[in-house]
Formats: structure tokens, sequence, C-alpha cells
């Protein structure tokens, strides 16, 4: 038998995993080139949000954590909708996904 | 007893603003009839007031607007009237010599456009005029002040299309302001030194100060003096008068003769109490007006347009009057102030009549003749003539008369003071007679022009003004400084004695018919010889003819280098260079400072993100690094920045 088994999870491992998603959204979206990628970014920077929303939520035995993690969800996927719409609307006017090249509002 | 003295200038006003606002859309007969009531009003009020005033009703009586004006720490300055012997003279002059214009103008004007204009201006005039009159302290009087040099400029300019005309307007507004400096100096003096302008408090303030003499004394009536300069056309600012002609003939006669050019004379005689503690003040004031008397007589001598002659006559007779002034005789001033507005505004309306009946014509020499065409016009002008030749028993003698009495006996400089005015009162009988003679007498020059009598609205003033130059003198200087006495002194040594009175009287009305001799001569016995003497000598007469080039020298001296400065230093310098300048330095900034940020605003979508990332790293930083350890003093600067 593990002993570890029944032990619970500690804290901090929660909140490590939030932090490096986080920060791998941010650098995902400072670097990557592609707008859907950089859409990913973002959904990752959110869900890492969520993921130390629950962990607290847990930890507390508090269910506001939780109500808030359906709100980000909520807004997440309305955001997605708009998002990949805008997305798409760019890629037909400027047949390219590049970030770069996306700088109608440059003097 | 209550007078409304408030009425006295708000009713002209009220008929500036009807005219000057609806006169356009309302017929002519509105309009003069407007502008008639406006000023019968305010004579109805005056004439009230001079009645109980003569039933022995108490003066002075003080009318201040409850509102209130300035108020500020000790200062109060209230918009206060004032009534008593000297403003009660002043408005019966004003009000009633003022109607008698309004009148006139209505046939003067009849034919002219802007007819509503005229009008409103014209009791714009009136409503600053007796404002000033009225005031009760130096800066009521001075809106009156300004007032009346802008009514004055307004009517100078009303031609406004003719170019010379917009210049005498402009030339008399310029050369008042510089007056106007010397009155607003003068009244910070005031109230640096007695702390209030209202004029009895001054006076009051002095009497309590006996031994108080010359000093900053001098130095406010020299600024006042200044003032007066200005506003009564004498020397050195004497030059806008003569352009001033340039006006409606009616004009000339109610502000440039008979009214607005007597507000120094008034306004030396309201702050008498200053110049009477200053000795050198006094010899000034004297100096000057004895000096522009003569002055302006000598050019008056040779001038050709009818107006001008009279212009320069009436720089000359307002010398007369600030003469009295310089003796300390200020009741004898305001007495000539007085006959002097009724014969002098008979003669500008009489010339404004041969004007109007010659079709325009202005010049002497195309006159002549007009005796039998134009019978009433040549009476009362005739009247006008030898009131101010000072011959008795007409208006002009017994003023003159007074002046020159009160000069003769102070004595001294009096005696130079005296024989300076009994040579003037030589010439202007002089250049009075000559006017006479070649408007009326001899055969017509121009006879093309088909003179007609001046209708009947022009006539009646005449008539009445006739009058009063033949009987206003008979009051008398006694009479009229016992009525005077307290508000102005008339202090004439006590030299004099009966006799002597009347061998000064002798001697001026010889001198005035020695003029009329003159005249009747060079004009009527033998014509040619006036113009062989101006032929003999050509340099004096040349210098004479051109005003002795005063203007020239004045465009000169300052004018030239005033306007030269202006272009060069002002407009180069100063407003281009600096002001320009400064507002380039601004512009040229904030085009600089935006081109470099604007680099900021890439457009870059990764750079927007890597500045908030990079804001939102900053802001976590600053929230979970424990300053305190790391840096101890750090919290203490932030804290006393943030006050606590």
């Amino acid at each position: 038998m593990n002993p570890y088994l029944h032990q619970p999870i500690p804290l901090e491992w929660y909140l490590l995993l939030s932090a490096t998603l986080f920060v791998l959204g941010v650098v995902g979206f400072l670097i990557k080139r592609n707008l859907i990628t950089v859409f990913m970014s973002i959904e990752l920077m959110l869900n890492a949000v969520n993921l130390s929303f629950v962990t607290f939520a847990h930890q507390w035995d508090a269910v506001k954590g939780q109500i808030f993690v359906f709100f980000v969800m909520m807004v997440a996927a309305a955001e997605a909708a708009v998002g990949l719409a805008i997305i798409i609307a760019v890629f037909r006017a400027r047949a390219t996904l590049a970030v770069d090249r996306i700088d109608l509002m440059k003097l | 007893m209550k007078y409304h003295l408030w009425l006295i200038p708000l009713l002209p006003f009220a008929g500036f603003l009807l005219n000057g606002i609806l006169g356009a859309r309302l017929p002519k007969w509105l309009v003069s009839t407007i502008a008639l009531l406006a000023p019968l009003a305010s004579l109805a009020v005056v004439a009230v007031a001079a009645m109980s005033v003569f039933g022995g009703a108490s003066l002075p009586y003080v009318e201040t607007c409850p509102l209130g004006w300035i108020n500020a720490g000790t200062l109060h300055i209230g918009y206060s009237f004032t009534l008593d012997q000297l403003s009660l003279v002043m408005l019966l002059v004003v009000t009633g010599v003022g109607f008698l214009i309004h009148i006139y103008s209505v046939g003067y004007m009849s034919h002219e456009e802007g007819y509503w204009r005229y009008f409103s201006y014209l009791n714009l005039f009136l409503f600053f005029m007796t404002v000033l009159v009225l005031a009760g302290n130096a800066l009521v009087m001075f809106i009156g002040w300004e007032g009346v040099g802008l009514a004055s400029y307004l009517l100078i300019g009303f031609y406004y299309k003719k170019k010379s005309a917009a210049d005498a307007g402009k030339k008399a507004f310029i050369v008042n302001r510089i007056g106007d400096f010397g009155f607003l100096i003068a009244m910070f003096l005031l109230l640096a030194n007695f702390g209030t302008l209202t004029f009895s408090e001054i006076g009051a303030q002095l009497a309590l100060n006996p031994a108080w003499h010359g000093g900053v004394l001098t130095v406010i009536a020299l600024c006042l003096m200044l003032g007066a300069a200005g506003k009564s056309a004498q020397i050195p600012l004497y030059i806008w008068l003569p352009d001033a002609m340039e006006g409606p003939t009616p004009v000339s006669a109610l502000i440039h003769a008979a009214t607005m050019v007597t507000a120094g004379v008034y306004m030396v005689s309201r702050t008498h109490f200053l110049f009477d503690r200053s000795p050198m003040a006094l010899l000034v004031v004297a100096i000057i007006g004895a000096a522009t008397a003569i002055f302006a007589a000598t050019i008056g001598l040779v001038q050709h347009d009818i107006k001008r002659v009279l212009a320069y006559s009436t720089v000359s007779q307002l010398g007369y009057m600030f003469l009295a002034c310089g003796v300390a005789a200020y009741s004898a001033a305001i007495f000539h102030l007085v006959t002097h507005a009724f014969f002098k505004a008979l003669l500008f309306l009489a010339a404004g009549s041969v004007i109007h009946g010659m079709g325009g014509e202005q010049d002497l020499r195309k006159m002549g003749g007009l005796r039998k065409k134009m019978p009433i016009t040549f009476w009362t002008m005739t009247m006008g003539v030898i009131a101010i030749a000072g011959i008795w028993p007409f208006a002009g003698f017994f003023s003159k008369d007074a002046i020159l009495y009160a000069a003769f006996v102070q004595g001294g400089s009096g005696r130079v003071l005296w024989f300076v005015g009994l040579v003037t009162a030589l010439l202007t009988s002089f250049y009075m007679f000559r006017l006479w003679y070649k408007t009326f007498m001899g055969n017509s020059r121009s006879p093309e022009v088909h003179p007609h009598e001046s209708p009947w609205t022009m006539l009646g003033p005449l008539v009445v003004l006739a009058a009063l130059s033949i009987c206003g003198g008979w009051i008398g200087i006694e009479r009229f400084s016992a009525f005077l006495a307290p508000s102005v002194s008339h202090r004439v040594a006590e030299a004099g004695s009966a006799q002597l009175e009347i061998l000064l009287s002798v001697v001026a009305v010889a001198t005035a018919l020695l003029g009329w001799l003159v005249a009747d001569r060079f004009y009527r016995a033998k014509p040619g010889q006036a113009a062989h003497l101006a032929e003999a000598n050509p340099a004096i007469y040349g210098l004479v003819l051109n005003k002795y080039f005063v203007d020239e020298i004045y465009a000169a001296l300052i004018v030239k280098p005033l306007l030269a400065i202006s272009r060069f230093v002002l407009y180069w310098v100063v407003d281009i260079g600096i002001l320009g300048g400064a507002a380039w330095l601004l512009g040229g900034t904030a085009v600089f400072s935006g081109a470099i940020l604007q680099r900021w605003q890439s457009g870059n979508l990764r750079s927007y993100a890597a500045w908030l990332a990079a804001g939102a790293a900053a802001m976590l930083l600053f929230v979970l690094v424990p300053w305190n350890a790391v840096w101890p003093i750090s919290m203490d600067i932030l804290g006393k920045v943030a006050g606590h």
C-alpha cells in the first residue's frame, strides 16, 4: 500500500500547477504568432485561474470559489464565440492569422 | 425737498436706448419726438429743482444709489449725485442749450441718412454730460467724462464714410486719452492721500488742515489740469478740437462749443479747493489759459472755413475760462462758461444755418451777401458776434470783463495775464467781424448758389439763443458769484475799486470796437488790403494759416516715433518675437513629444500585451515584496509623500 495514497495532496501543489499553467499562457500569448494559438493561450490563463479558485474553495470548504469558476467558464464561452467570429472576420479580410501583420491600428 | 436727480441723466438714456435699438424701424417724426421729449423732461426736472433753489431750498442736495458700488475695505465709492449751486448752473446750461440744439437738429438733419443714429448719440451725450455734472465723486465724474468723450467720438465720426471725419473722431479720442491719463493719476493720488474721491469730503479734509499747501496737492492739481486740458482743448492738447468740426454742425455747437469742452473748466472749479492750495498749479493754469487764448485767436484770424474760425474761437474762449480759474476767479470762469455757451452755440447754429442755406459750403471765400437772403440768420448771428466781441451790453461783455478785472487786480503776473487777455479780445473782435463781413456783407462770391432761409425748427433756437446772448450777462458777476459762493470761492483781491472796474470796462469795450473798425477797414472799406498785407508778409501769413505747423510738429515728434516703435519694437520684437515665439514653443513641444510618444501606440497586439504583462508584474512586485525589510527608508518616504 502506498503510504501516501490516503494523504491529501498539499495546497502548494495545486497552486504551483495553476501558476505554471498561467505563466505558460502568458508566455504563449507573448511569443506565439498565430492568432488561434494566442487565443488558446488566453483560455489557458483563464483555466489556470479557475484551478486556483477551485483549490481555495476546497481548502476553505466554501462554495463561492466554485460559483466563480462557473462565471469564468460562462464568460470564456461567450468570449470564445465572439473571439472566433472576429478571427474568422480578420482572416477573411487579411488572408492571414499572423498577429504581427494584423496592425490596422498602427499610425 | 426731494428732487429725483437720477431722472436727469436717465431720461436721455432711455431716449438713447429707444432710438438706438428701435430707431431704424420707427418713422422720422417718432424718432424726433422721442429725442426731443427726453431732454425736455430732463430740463423740466432741472427747472423744478432750480425753482425750489431760487425759492430758498437749501443746498447741497446729495443723492446716492442705495445699492452701493465699490466696497473694498475702508474704500467706499457709490453712485452719488450732488446738486449744488455750481452743478445747478451747469445743468441749466447743459439741458437748456442741449434742448434748443435738439430742436435745431430736427431741421438741420432732416435730409441726412442715419437720422435716428444721430439722435440716439445726441441723447447718449446728454446722459453722460449730466452724469459728469451731477457727479458727487471723482469716479462718477470720470464715467461721465469718458462717456462724453465716447459720444463726441461717435458724433465727430458721424459721417463715417468720409475718411477725414473718421480720422478726426479717432484724433479727438486719442488726444483725450492723454488727458484722461492725467485725470486717472490724479484720482489715484487723491485716494492715496485722502482715502476718498468724494469732492465734499476732500474739501472738508483740506479745511481741517489749513496749513497743507503745495507738494502732493500741486501734483494732483497739475494732473487734473492735464485732464482738463485734454477735454477743454488747451495747449498742448487743443489740436483735436478744430478737426472735430468734421461732425455735423449742431454737434459742434452742443459738444464742441457749449457743453462738453467746458467740462474741464467745470472740473477745475469743482476741485478748486485743491488748486487754491497750490499757487504754482494756479499759475500754470493761468499761463496755459492765457497762452491758449492768444495762440488760438491768432490762428482764427486767417482761417477760411467758417466752422474752423469758430473752433479756434472756442479754444481761445476756453483759454479765457482757464485764465479766470488760474487767478482763482472760478465764478467768473463759470459765468463766462454760461454766456459763452449761449453765444457760441448761437454762432455755431447760425453758421450751420448758413452752411445749410449755401448747400453745404463752408468756405468764407465763397460766401458773401447773405444779409438779404437769410435775414433772421443774419440778425441772430450779429447778436452772437457782438456778444463774443464783448461789447456792452451784450452777454460776452459782462463775463469777459469779469475775467479781465479779476486778472488785473491780482497784480504782478496778473497784469501780464490781463494784457494778454486784452490783446486776445482785440483779435477776437477782429476775426469775428471778419467772419461776419465775409459771410453777410458785400456781394455773393458764388452766384451759382441760391441761398435760402432755414426752416423754423432751426430759426427758433437761433432767436432764443440770440435773446440769451443779449440778456445772459445782465445778472452781473456780483450777483452770480454771490449765488455760486457756497460752491466755489471768488477770490478777487481787494485792490480793486469801482472806478478801476469802469475804467477797465471802457478799455475792454474800446478794444473790441477797435477790432471791429480794423475788420471794417479790411473787409468793407478797402477789401484788397487784407490780401495785400498777407502778400507782404508771406512767412508770417503762411505760418499762421498752417496753424503754426503744430500738427506737423506733433506728427514728427510723437506720432511717427510712436508708429515706428509700434511697428518695429512692439510688432516685430514683442508680438512676433516674444509672444509669437512663446506660442510656437508651446505648440512645438506638444508636437515633438507627441511624435516621440506615438511610437508607444504601435498598433502591434503583442507589444500591448507585453506592456500589460509588465504592468501586472510590476503591481505584483509592489504588493508581494516586503519593501520595509528590503529598504527600510522607502516606506517612510512614501508615508511622508502621502502626508502621514
